[in-house]
């Protein structure tokens, strides 16, 4: 129960966001899906926010947490730095046909 | 200097809702994906700015950016060299970083929280977040060994059930640890647990077809977004939350939308099952005609509108170039010509309009299934590459197919189909395609790129 009070507002946080993420992604088109996809792959990258945390707070001399906290911030960052750039890489394959189009 | 930090991560999270929406189309899509990554630099600064104080050790600095350093590098260099027919590989690969990171946050989180005083409530974030990330980091590997065609299905009746059984323990173990028959420590619990989800992973992944991976990557795209937002949970951080479910819903959504244009349930897909069909009735003799490369070229050259339905094969086959350049001759020859997509055609959804804007074909011209069906009468001519489940006429009007009910593209409704195949071998649903025998239809065997290029040839002279 203590947890619940806790996080009551993360709770309504994570209930907004189901919503507005779905209604937001409803709307984009078969033909962007794959972008899409790379795209919210990237973003769930996002995690290496939370390896940056922790990775400031193991103590210098707990080499296995050091060891294992590094590799989580290299696989997050990997995941960001991979996904955006991929997704860049489809997303230009769209646009210079939309210059021919005007 | 709280308010700031506060700001930075209302930005960041706003960005990557605004990033999303930008997706819809494909003008705005590149500002999308711009955007959506400077909120994750600013996301990654704040953080790192509001977690760094001056004890922190040079050690752990140094490792951090490090990592950082070679993190981004690595990710750069693989975008960079990944043919576009390789794609859901990479994206696939990255997912499995991401739950990777995932698994790895929750093993040290453990080791580093006091496990007497913790709240039940953080445990339980803390156990969810790690197998979700390990269930999606071994799943997303599988994923990419199928696609790459270097794993088999494994269907039998062992890899089936242990998967269930260890399902079933992820969901019991804690359950018994919290109620305290079991007598270990919560890391050494925890490292148990990181093993039987990432096994897990693995039998999940290996009973499903190599066609069904886009719907396992996306669905396993979605729990690596809910991993990251359990993880947000943990540190009560609203970026991870919120950019966690965003993908969850993303995920999910696209899933169920595959699975829809397939006919199948989710269930289904997952257990890698098809609905047998009834009967062996369907497998007599069918008749169908051949044609040869020039008679395809010389009915191209007369059709004023042609319509091209790509698929699966025209991927295998690296044709998507050379399927351009057929366009663009028969563009100067002032015929039309669409190309109509069938949600699944591809490896990923929408997988192949990319290959195809690739090969420079406007977007203008690719039709989805439904604006394709509505017109097909006027086309002269229908161009199936390398397609075949989804034409398949049975499945609108023969209740006894297997594929029956799922959504096509009625080919057989234009004045003429041409189907590429490299042989009479069924489609992935293993069933007779009825338009072959239809009278309007024929097929030009051979490789894909091949034919097309000897099309190509032909036309030239004509």
């Amino acid at each position: 129960m203590d947890f619940i009070n806790q996080h009551i507002q993360e709770i309504y946080f994570v209930i907004f966001c189901v919503f507005i993420g779905i209604e937001v992604i409803s709307n984009v088109p078969a033909i962007l899906h794959t972008p899409l996809m790379s795209g919210a792959n990237a973003i769930s990258g996002v995690i290496l926010v939370g390896a940056i945390i922790v990775m400031l707070n193991v103590p210098e001399d707990d080499y296995l947490n050091l060891t294992l906290g590094g590799i989580a911030v290299f696989l997050g960052t990997l995941n960001i730095s991979g996904g955006f750039f991929v997704t860049g890489r489809m997303l230009k394959m769209f646009s210079p046909k939309k210059e021919n189009n005007k | 200097m709280q308010a700031i930090i506060e700001i930075g991560y209302l930005l960041a999270t706003l960005s990557f809702l605004g990033g999303l929406k930008f997706m819809s189309s494909p003008k705005n899509a590149k500002t999308g994906n711009l955007i959506a990554a400077s909120g994750m630099t600013l996301a990654v600064v704040i953080t790192f700015i509001s977690a760094v104080t001056e004890t922190v050790p040079y050690t752990n600095l140094i490792i951090l950016f490090l990592a950082i350093a070679v993190g981004t590098v690595v990710g750069k260099r693989l975008s960079d060299k990944v043919e576009m027919t390789g794609m859901p590989q990479l994206v696939s690969l990255f997912n499995a970083t991401g739950g990777g990171c995932a698994m790895l946050l929750g093993l040290v989180e453990a080791n580093q929280m006091d496990a007497a005083t913790a709240i039940l409530g953080n445990k339980i974030l803390l156990i969810s977040g790690l197998i979700t990330g390990a269930v999606a980091l071994t799943g997303s590997i599988i994923a990419e060994r199928k696609l790459a065609g270097k794993v088999k299905d494994r269907r039998t009746k062992l890899v089936i059930f242990s998967a269930r059984f260890l399902l079933l323990l992820m969901f019991l173990l804690p359950v018994l640890y919290f109620i305290g028959f079991i007598p270990v420590e919560f890391t050494v619990f925890m490292y148990i647990l990181a093993v039987i989800a990432m096994v897990y992973g693995v039998l999940f992944v290996l009973p499903i077809g190599g066609a069904d991976m886009p719907v396992v990557i996306s669905l396993l795209n979605s729990i690596t977004g809910i991993a990251t937002a359990f993880a947000g949970f943990v540190y009560g951080n609203k970026v991870m939350i919120a950019g966690g479910i965003f993908v969850g819903a993303a995920g999910i959504l696209l899933t169920l939308l595959m699975c829809k244009a397939m006919n199948r349930s989710l269930m289904k897909v997952l257990a890698g099952t098809f609905k047998k069909s009834k009967g062996g009735a369907a497998e007599e003799e069918q008749e169908f005609k051949d044609i040869s490369v020039s008679e395809t070229a010389l009915a191209l050259s007369f059709a004023q509108r042609v319509a091209i339905v790509p698929g699966y094969g025209l991927a295998v086959a690296q044709a998507q170039h050379t399927c351009g350049q057929l366009q663009q001759m028969l563009e100067k020859r002032n015929c039309e010509v669409d190309y109509i997509i069938h949600p699944v055609a591809g490896r990923m959804p929408g997988h192949m309009n990319v290959l195809l804007a690739e090969a420079n074909v406007e977007y203008s011209r690719l039709k989805e299934m439904d604006e394709g069906n509505e017109n097909m009468s006027q086309y002269d001519m229908v161009l199936v590459i390398g397609a075949n489940d989804v034409v398949n006429p049975a499945a609108e009007n023969n209740p006894d197919s297997p594929v029956y009910g799922m959504p096509i593209i009625r080919a057989h409704e234009s004045k003429q189909v041409v189907v590429m195949k490299r042989s009479m071998g069924k489609g992935y649903a293993g069933v007779q395609n009825d338009l072959f025998g239809l009278d309007n239809c024929s097929i030009l065997f051979g490789d894909a790129k091949v034919s097309l290029q000897e099309i190509i040839n032909q036309l030239k002279l004509i």
